[in-house]
C-alpha cells in the first residue's frame, strides 16, 4: 500500500493551483502541436524544454508530459477530419475515422477517439501505479531477438488486413521496406541508396511520407471527385458526445485487448505506432463486424486509439526506471530529466519520490483535463468540415507544407512531400493499399536493425529467434497471425467435411 | 548581400575610428536568432549538452537573440556538418560536435572535413569507461580481460553506440591490446546500450559516464577502468562508497588505450575574428554558471577548455589519430 500513500502525496503536489495551470497550458499546447502534422510531440517538447529550466523539476515534467498527452489527443483530430495523421500513431485511426467523417459522423468518431485515448492512458497509468517495479524487470528481458519478434508480430498481424489482392499488399509493403532502407545503414555505418544526394542522408522520414501519401493524396482525390467535402452534415453539438458514450461500452472487449497490446508495446519498448497498427489488425480479425473495418466502423477507431495511448503512457515507465525512452518524445523528456539534475534509472523511484509520484499523479489528472478540453471542442472541430473545400484545401496544403518543413527544417522535404502526394494518389487509383507501405516505412529499419543485431550476437544462427520461451512465444504468435486466414479456412472446411 | 552590408558597416566603422591605429573592434553581436546545430538525434549526449547550454543561456539571459537547437542527425551527423559547411559567412550558425566530426567523413565518404569549419572552443571532453554487469564475477579490468582471452574469439559481445564510431574504435583498440576478437553489436543510443548490458544481452560496453551512471548507482553495472591517462577528478561517492575517482585507468590494468571524445563548438566557414570572439566569450560565461558545473559533475566530464590556435592544433592531432585508427580497423569508406 506504500504505492497508494505515495500516489496521494503525488496528487497533493500535482493539485497545487500553479501545477494545474501548467497542466491546462500543456494540454492546449499539446493539442495544437498534435494537430499540426509534422511538428510532432518530440519537436514540440524539445522546443519548449528550455522554458522549463526556471521551474522546479516536478512542475516542469508536469507541463511537458501534459504537452505529450495533448499531442496524443490532438493527433487524432486531423486524421479523422482530413485523413492526415498528425502523428505516426494516428495513421491507423484514419482507416475508419476518416470514412466516418465522410459519412457525417465526425463528431462520433472524434468522441470515440478521445474517449478511447483516455481509457487506454488510464489503464496504463493504473498499471504503472501498481506494478511499476515488476514491469521494469520485464523490459530488461528484451534483447535484439525479442525486439525483432515484436516487430515480426506487428507485421504479421497486419498482413491480409486490406481487401486488396495479397500481391498488391506485399508490393506496397516492399516499396515501404525499400524506402526505409535509404540512408545510413546503422549496422555497417555506411550510406545506402543515397546516390551522393545530401538530402537523402537522413533517409525518407516517415512523417513526410505520411503527410504526402495521405494528406496531399487525399486532396488530389477530392479535387478529382468534384471539389467537395463529404461529411459536412456532421452534427455539431455536445449531445453527440453523450450518444457516442452510450454506444462505446459495447466494445469493451476490443478496448481491453487494445489496452493490453498498448501497455505491452509501450514497455518493450516498441512504441505507440506499432501498437496502434497491431491493435487495429487484431480487432479486424476478431471483431464481429471485422469485415466492415475500413468503411467507417467505430470499433476501428476505438482499437488503435486505445492502444496508442496506452503505449504512449506506458512508454514513460522504461524511461523513468531504466533510462531508455520508449518513444521519440520520451527521449526528449529524458534529456530534460538529466538537465534538471535527475538521473533516470533504478534509483529514481527511491530517491526522487516526490518527482516520480507527482508525475504519475499528473498522468491521471492530465488525462482527465485533456479529455475535458478536447471533448468540449468536438463540435468546433466537427464544424470545420462545413467550411467549403475551396477555402479549406489551400489551408490544409499550407499546413502540410509547414508540417513537412518543420520535421528537419528543410525545403527539400516539402518537395518530397508533394512527390509522395502524387504517388499516394496513383497508388490509390490503382487500388494499392497505403497502410502496409506506411507500416514498412515506420518499422522497416527498426526491424532490420534488430534482426541483424540478433544474428551478429548469435554469430549467424537463426536459432536465436527460438532460443528462449519469450522470443519463441512471440514468433509463434506472429506465424499464427500470418496464417490465420488459412487456418480459419482449413478449420471451417474440416468442419463442413465432418458435418457433410 | 548580407556580407556586403557587413563590409559597408565595417568601412563606416573604420572611418569613424579613423585616427586610431588599432582596427575597429566594435564587438560583433548576433542580430538574429542563432541556430545551434546538433549533428545527432534528440536525447543523445550532444543533444543534452546543447539543450543544457540553451537552457543556461535563457535562464541567465546571456544572449540578446534566442539560441535555437536544431537536430540534423542524418547520415551519422553528416547532414548537420554539410549544412554548416554550406552556410559559409553565416555567423548565426554554430555546431556542437562529437567524435563523428572525424569518423563520419572517413566511414561514409561524404565530402567534409573539420577544416571546412571555423573552430571556436572545446567545451569539455567526454570520458569512456569499460563496464560489465554487476552480477558478473569480474572485479577488475584484468580479471575481465583474462576471461575474454580464455573465451573463444568472437564469443564475447561488446555493445556500443553506432557503427564505425568511437565505441567501435575503442573496441578494436582493446582487441588489439588483448589479442582476441569481440563481437561488436551496434545500437542506436548510449542509454539503450547500457540497458542491454543490464539485461545481459551483451557482455561489456564502453559507455560514457553519463549514460551508465544511473545503472551503477542502482547496483546493476560495474565500472572496470577509464580510457584516460589519469583517473577522473570527481570524488563524490556514487555506489558502494566508490567515486569516479576510484575507477582506475585502463592503462594501469594493462590496456594501453586512451580515448576522449570532443565536445566542442565550431562555426560556419569564413567567420571573422570578432564573431569567433563573441562565441568564445559566451561559452566562457556559460562555463562559469553553477548549472554547467553541475552538468559536468553529473557526467564526470573532463573539463579541459581550449580556444583559438591551441584548439585547432588539438583537433588536427585528433583528426590524424582517427585517420590512423580508422585505417587500421578497416573502417574507411571505399572512396577514401
Amino acid at each position: 500500500m506504500e504505492q497508494l500513500v505515495n500516489l496521494f502525496h503525488g496528487f497533493a503536489v500535482a493539485l497545487q493551483p500553479y501545477n494545474i495551470m501548467l497542466m491546462v497550458i500543456g494540454i492546449v499546447l499539446g493539442v495544437i502541436i498534435g494537430v499540426l502534422p509534422g511538428l510532432g510531440g518530440a519537436n514540440g517538447v524539445a522546443i519548449l524544454l528550455p522554458l522549463t529550466f526556471s521551474m522546479s523539476p516536478t512542475s516542469a515534467i508536469i507541463m511537458l508530459s501534459c504537452i505529450y498527452w495533448g499531442a496524443l489527443f490532438g493527433g487524432a483530430i486531423t486524421s479523422i477530419l482530413f485523413n492526415i495523421p498528425g502523428e505516426p500513431w494516428s495513421v491507423a485511426t484514419t482507416f475508419d475515422g476518416y470514412p466516418m467523417a465522410q459519412q457525417g459522423k465526425a463528431g462520433e468518431a472524434l468522441t470515440a477517439a478521445f474517449t478511447s485515448s483516455f481509457v487506454g492512458a488510464l489503464f496504463a497509468v493504473v498499471m504503472i501505479t501498481l506494478v511499476a517495479p515488476l514491469v521494469a524487470s520485464f523490459a530488461l528481458q528484451f534483447g535484439p531477438a525479442e525486439k525483432f519478434a515484436v516487430y515480426f508480430l506487428a507485421f504479421c498481424s497486419f498482413v491480409g488486413l486490406s481487401k486488396e489482392p495479397p500481391f498488391k499488399t506485399i508490393a506496397a509493403m516492399m516499396i515501404g521496406f525499400a524506402l526505409a532502407a535509404v540512408g545510413l545503414d546503422s549496422i555497417t555505418g555506411q550510406l545506402r541508396l543515397t546516390f551522393g544526394v545530401t538530402h537523402l542522408l537522413n533517409g525518407f522520414d516517415f512523417l513526410i511520407a505520411v503527410i504526402g501519401l495521405f494528406g496531399i493524396g487525399e486532396i488530389l482525390l477530392t479535387m478529382e471527385e468534384g471539389l467537395a467535402f463529404r461529411g459536412g452534415t456532421a452534427k455539431i453539438n455536445l449531445r453527440v458526445v453523450l450518444q457516442t458514450w452510450k454506444e462505446l461500452p459495447a466494445y469493451w472487449m476490443t478496448s481491453l485487448r487494445s489496452c493490453f497490446i498498448g501497455c505491452w508495446m509501450g514497455i518493450t519498448p516498441a512504441g505507440a505506432t506499432p501498437a496502434s497498427f497491431m491493435s487495429y489488425g487484431i480487432a479486424k480479425r476478431v471483431a464481429k463486424k471485422g469485415s466492415n473495418f475500413g468503411k467507417g466502423e467505430i470499433e476501428g477507431v476505438v482499437a488503435p486509439e486505445t492502444a496508442a495511448h496506452a503505449a504512449g503512457t506506458a512508454a514513460l515507465l522504461p524511461m523513468l526506471s531504466l533510462g531508455v525512452p520508449g518513444s521519440p518524445t520520451a527521449a526528449v523528456l529524458l534529456g530534460g530529466l538529466l538537465i534538471w539534475g535527475l538521473q533516470p534509472g533504478p534509483m529514481l523511484f527511491v530517491e526522487q519520490k516526490e518527482f516520480v509520484w507527482g508525475l504519475i499523479a499528473s498522468m491521471y489528472l492530465g488525462n482527465i483535463v485533456g479529455l475535458l478540453v478536447v471533448l468540449t471542442c468536438v463540435p468546433i472541430f466537427a464544424a470545420i468540415l462545413r467550411v467549403p473545400f475551396s477555402i479549406i484545401a489551400p489551408l490544409i496544403l499550407v499546413l502540410c507544407a509547414i508540417g513537412a518543413y518543420s520535421v528537419h527544417s528543410s525545403t527539400f522535404d516539402v518537395m518530397l512531400m508533394l512527390v509522395f502526394g502524387v504517388i499516394g494518389y496513383l497508388l490509390k487509383k490503382c487500388n494499392y493499399p497505403l497502410a502496409p507501405l506506411v507500416l514498412a516505412i515506420v518499422l522497416g529499419d527498426k526491424a532490420e536493425e534488430a534482426f541483424r543485431q540478433s544474428l551478429l550476437g548469435s554469430q549467424g544462427s537463426f536459432g536465436v529467434f527460438l532460443s528462449n520461451p519469450l522470443v519463441s512465444t512471440i514468433m509463434i504468435l506472429g506465424l499464427i497471425a500470418l496464417f490465420w486466414s488459412v487456418i480459419q479456412e482449413g478449420y471451417s472446411r474440416l468442419r463442413s467435411a465432418a458435418t457433410a | 548581400m548580407r556580407r556586403s552590408t557587413h563590409l559597408a558597416l565595417g568601412a563606416i566603422a573604420a572611418l569613424c575610428t579613423g585616427g586610431v591605429a588599432a582596427p575597429a573592434t566594435a564587438a560583433w553581436e548576433p542580430v538574429r536568432p542563432v541556430e545551434f546545430i546538433v549533428p545527432a538525434g534528440t536525447g543523445g549526449g550532444a543533444d543534452q549538452m546543447a539543450r543544457t547550454i540553451q537552457g543556461i543561456v535563457t535562464k541567465h539571459s546571456l544572449m540578446k537573440q534566442p539560441l535555437v537547437v536544431i537536430n540534423k542527425s542524418g547520415g551519422a551527423g553528416g547532414e548537420g556538418f554539410l549544412d554548416v559547411k554550406g552556410s559559409g559567412g553565416n555567423p548565426h550558425k554554430i555546431i556542437i560536435t562529437l567524435s563523428n566530426l572525424f569518423t563520419t567523413p572517413l566511414a561514409t565518404g561524404i565530402p567534409f572535413s573539420w577544416k571546412d569549419l571555423t573552430p571556436v572552443a572545446m567545451l569539455a571532453l567526454d570520458e569512456f569507461v569499460l563496464w560489465v554487469n554487476a552480477d558478473k564475477p569480474y572485479k577488475t579490468a584484468k580479471e575481465y580481460i583474462d576471461a575474454v582471452k580464455a573465451a573463444p574469439a568472437g564469443s564475447i559481445k561488446m555493445g556500443g553506440t553506432g557503427s564505425k564510431q568511437e565505441d567501435q574504435i575503442i573496441t578494436v583498440a582493446v582487441e588489439k591490446a588483448v589479442g582476441t576478437k569481440f563481437t561488436y553489436i551496434p545500437y542506436k543510443g548510449g542509454g539503450e546500450v547500457a540497458v542491454q548490458l543490464v539485461g545481459n544481452h551483451v557482455d561489456s560496453t564502453v559507455n560514457n559516464p553519463i549514460e551508465a551512471v544511473a545503472q551503477w548507482r542502482g547496483g546493476k553495472l560495474r565500472p572496470l577502468c577509464v580510457f584516460d591517462a589519469k583517473p577522473m577528478a570527481y570524488d563524490e561517492p556514487i555506489a558502494d562508497g566508490k567515486a569516479w575517482k576510484d575507477v582506475p585507468t585502463c592503462k594501469s590494468a594493462g590496456l594501453d588505450m586512451e580515448y576522449l571524445m570532443l565536445r566542442g563548438i565550431f562555426m560556419a566557414p569564413r567567420a571573422t575574428k570578432d564573431q569567433v570572439e563573441y562565441y568564445v566569450e559566451l561559452f566562457k560565461k556559460i562555463r562559469a554558471t553553477p548549472e554547467w558545473q553541475e552538468f559536468m559533475k553529473s557526467g564526470a566530464f573532463n573539463t579541459t577548455f581550449l580556444t583559438g590556435a591551441e584548439y585547432a592544433k588539438w583537433v588536427e592531432a585528433e583528426d590524424k589519430r582517427h585517420q590512423a585508427l580508422m585505417k587500421e580497423a578497416g573502417f574507411l569508406a571505399p572512396s577514401n
